[in-house]
């Protein structure tokens, strides 16, 4: 019966920290399948991305540092397949990436934080191959931007 | 109550969605003021939206989204009477649902 108790003991306190192990590592795993930062290096991409202005982002040019921005992205480009935020500098870059059907115009907005001044790129999948359009913001501490 | 509020407005010839979901979206690397513990991560991994029962769009969200996160979505000929319905799935394995009519 102790033997029992202690064995089940044992797989409680087994099993919760098997959970608070791993969920760190969960989280990493995550993180680096569906937001690689490498991905914004052109050389591991193995397709090319071309720039263009055919995609339209919308974005205040001075921000506060942390503090949720606005972001429009519109696009004229066609047949496309997803859309993704990328912020530069922030330590995990990509922001959000939309699957869209067919069904749905070029057209996301959503929100997003930023440590420091860095470029916002965008990058969409079309069948035809990758494009990217690229927009500064200025992050300033506190209130007042001088 | 639902953690997600949604609004849809008739344009001339869309239909614009703008989704507002209540969720802290901590990535896992702030730090706790007083305690000066780490706050355990607690965000949205993915979140999808579906039209009459198909799925419009699907959204990987990062560590870059803030509290509270917002999205607008611009959906093609959508007709009075068409259900919209969003859910999200976050790291802690908790789901939320919410459905709306377009009217």
């Amino acid at each position: 019966m102790a033997n029992r108790r202690e064995f089940l003991k044992k797989t409680v306190v087994f099993t919760a920290s098997a959970l608070v192990t791993c969920s760190p590592s969960l989280h990493a795993q995550w993180s680096a399948e569906n937001f690689p930062p490498h991905l914004l290096d052109d050389s591991i991409v193995n397709r090319e991305i071309i720039d263009t202005d055919l995609i339209e982002i919308k974005l205040p040019k001075i921000a506060e540092k942390d503090v949720a921005i606005a972001i429009t992205v519109t696009s004229s480009l066609e047949n496309i397949q997803n859309i993704a935020i990328f912020v530069e500098k922030n330590p995990i870059p990509l922001v959000a990436k939309f699957n869209l059907s067919p069904e749905l115009d070029a057209f996301v907005s959503a929100r997003l934080k930023m440590t420091e001044t860095s470029n916002v790129i965008v990058l969409v999948k079309t069948y035809d191959g990758l494009y990217r359009a690229k927009e500064q913001v200025k992050i300033i501490l506190g209130g007042c931007g001088t | 109550m639902s953690s997600i509020k949604i609004r849809s407005k008739r344009l001339k010839e869309n239909t614009q969605l703008r989704i507002l979901i209540a969720h802290p979206m901590e990535h896992g690397s702030n730090q706790d003021k007083f305690t000066n513990q780490l706050i355990p991560a607690h965000f949205i991994r993915i979140l999808t939206v579906t039209c009459n029962q198909k799925v419009v769009v699907s959204c990987e969200m990062g560590d870059s989204t803030p509290k509270d996160p917002y999205l607008a979505f611009m959906l093609k000929h959508g007709k009075t009477g068409d259900k919209i319905t969003v859910n999200w799935l976050d790291n802690l394995g908790n789901i939320d649902s919410e459905e709306h009519i377009i009217n």
